[in-house]
């Protein structure tokens, strides 16, 4: 699942073979979620984001995971005031959503993904 | 040792200067230490300002960085908006003195789904806070999340959450908020803010706007309670208090020519008190200016400055007249001792007309200061708000040892003892001039209704302009 770390950041994308990462198709969904630390809601929103990318996006998606306290900085890029945002980065325009992501039906509506989709 | 009951030694806390002239007077010193203060107001009542104001003088004059967190405007935004007042916020940024974080809420962009907290918000003020190792916050206006976030109940806990955030880690906060319908703020943030309250207001009367401050509540400490003007200029925001001043000013005894020796003779033998008020009053054409003339002469001969604000014509004009009845003003101007401040009465409003007032006053530093024709401000202003604003001026000049004159322009119909702004009271010393018609022949003649302190003439006496001035003919005394 997470496959490699930059940084602080946790990257983790479908699987993908090696050869097909310059291909167009790949990464459909560049997805950020930032979280502060290891609460509940944080994690509650992680498990259901990968849920919903597994069933939705599949091959298609690219979950990066932003501790905030461990990059406090990086909170102004992405004008991120709510924890846990998810950051729909790709395709723009860019979409947020706010809270644990335990309703899939808005998630999707969110990140504009029509439910049949998968 | 005198001691205030309410020095602020006493009650345990400390304050945080603004640096704002006047609001530390009001405060007895500014605005509680480690606490918040709401500021709240409608659109384009300062606000923002004021919050601008206290991080620039932290920052500046007290050694205290400061954070400002704003809401409704970008960085850009707010440093050119406060530009005008001489503060340079990207200076301020890069000496590391001040961290600007603009906050953008976008109601379209956010989708909610289930819960969450503003634990975002709280990581960027943290770091703001460290990286500048501010005392002081701005949060400007946070209450527009309401309108960008849909969950009210977690907003209020959060925000709940952050102002007890910000009082554990000693933060000074300014929280501004838009005025609400017959509360202080749209969200009823005083419920969550409520060391201190700050209330600006701007009033729009006859199409000439004041602004007005006033402290609504501030737990623990004297402040003065009155609605305060307050102005906005090149020097920044400046609150006038009015009582504050007081009636603690000396009183000189000293005695200062009225330039006429006859007049100087009806007040006691040696003219006005150094310090005190003058009031001329009288018809149109009576003399007036030329008796104010003399006093400027009188004082530029003693090697004193005379400040002169003129409303109703020009200082060339003004000079050219008295020099046809002997009196040369030239000289003093070209010698830097007079010094004319004209201006028309309808250009500004009365707050205005007072801040230059004060500002000229504390550039040039004179010794006498008149202004002719103070009926000329009721043009924009209400007899009320022009006494006021007189009682304002006088308190000023006398803290500042200046002595004041004021000419009063009395409609033609009227009694002589009738001032149009009602400022006779206000005044030390109060001289009628009048214009009789007796025998085809305009006959002028001068009284002194009243003079504070001396023994004065109780005559009315004849007087006529002539070659060499005012005289009065029928002697002094």
């Amino acid at each position: 699942m997470c496959i490699r770390s930059r940084s602080r950041t946790t990257v983790c994308e479908s699987p993908t073979e090696e050869d097909d990462i310059m291909s167009s198709s790949q990464d459909d969904f560049v997805l950020r979620l930032y979280v502060a630390g290891q609460t509940p809601k944080c994690l509650r929103a992680f498990t259901n984001l990968k849920r919903i990318c597994e069933e939705y996006l599949t091959n298609r998606y690219r979950i990066e995971m932003i501790d905030l306290l461990l990059d406090p900085g990086l909170a102004r890029g992405d004008q991120i005031l709510a924890v846990p945002t998810l950051v729909r980065r790709m395709p723009e325009p860019v979409k947020k959503i706010i809270g644990d992501l335990s309703n899939t039906q808005r998630v999707l509506a969110g990140l504009e993904v029509s439910a049949g989709a998968a | 040792m005198q001691h205030s009951p309410f020095t602020p030694a006493r009650q345990g806390f400390r304050k945080a200067a603004t640096g704002i002239q006047g609001l530390d007077e009001i405060t007895n010193g500014g605005l509680p230490q480690g606490r918040a203060t709401l500021v709240c107001g409608g659109a384009g009542s300062g606000k923002t300002l004021l919050a601008a104001s206290f991080l620039v003088n932290g920052a500046r004059l007290y050694g205290e960085p400061g954070v400002f967190m704003t809401f409704e405007e970008n960085g850009d935004e707010i440093a050119s908006d406060v530009a005008s007042l001489g503060f340079d916020l990207p200076a301020l940024v890069d000496e590391g003195k001040l961290f600007i974080d603009y906050v953008r809420v976008e109601r379209s962009e956010i989708e909610e789904t289930g819960e969450y907290d503003l634990e975002g918000l709280f990581v960027r003020l943290d770091h703001a806070i460290r990286s500048t190792g501010a005392k002081r916050i701005v949060l400007d206006t946070i209450e527009s999340l309401f309108s960008g976030l849909n969950n009210a109940n977690i907003l209020r806990a959060e925000l709940r959450r952050l102002f007890r955030w910000l009082k554990d880690k000693g933060m000074t906060a300014v929280i501004t908020a838009e005025r609400g319908e017959g509360t202080l703020t749209r969200q009823g943030l005083e419920e969550y803010v409520s060391d201190a309250v700050i209330l600006l207001d701007q009033r729009v009367t006859e199409q000439v706007s004041t602004r007005r401050l006033r402290v609504v509540k501030y737990r623990g400490s004297h402040h003065g309670t009155n609605e305060y003007p307050f102005l906005i200029n090149r020097d920044g925001l400046s609150v006038l208090p009015v009582t504050s001043l007081g009636l603690e000013h000396d009183a000189s005894d000293e005695r200062i020519s009225s330039g006429v020796r006859e007049l100087d003779q009806m007040l006691g033998g040696d003219g006005y008190f150094r310090g005190s008020t003058v009031l001329l009053s009288g018809t149109a054409g009576t003399g007036k200016t030329s008796l104010a003339a003399h006093f400027a002469e009188a004082a530029c001969r003693r090697g004193e400055r005379v400040l002169y604000f003129l409303f109703e014509e020009s200082p060339n004009q003004l000079v050219r007249n008295m020099r046809s009845i002997g009196i040369d003003l030239k000289p003093w101007v070209d010698t830097g001792l007079l010094k004319f401040s004209a201006q028309r009465p309808s250009r500004a409003g009365l707050e205005t007309h007072l801040a230059s007032i004060y500002q000229a006053v504390r550039d040039f530093r004179p010794s006498v200061t008149i202004v002719d024709a103070v009926t000329n401000l009721l043009t924009v202003g209400t007899q009320h708000d022009v006494r006021a604003m007189l009682m304002r001026v006088i308190d000023f000049l006398k803290v500042s040892g200046v002595t004041g004159l004021f000419s009063s322009l009395t409609a033609a119909d009227s009694s002589y003892e009738e001032t149009q702004t009602g400022i006779s009271s206000l005044m030390d010393t109060w001289i009628a001039m009048t214009i009789d018609e007796i025998e085809r022949e305009r006959r002028r003649s001068i009284r002194i209704l009243k003079s504070r302190g001396m023994a004065h003439s109780n005559h009315v006496h004849s007087f006529a302009l002539t070659d060499h001035g005012l005289r009065i003919t029928d002697g002094g005394g």
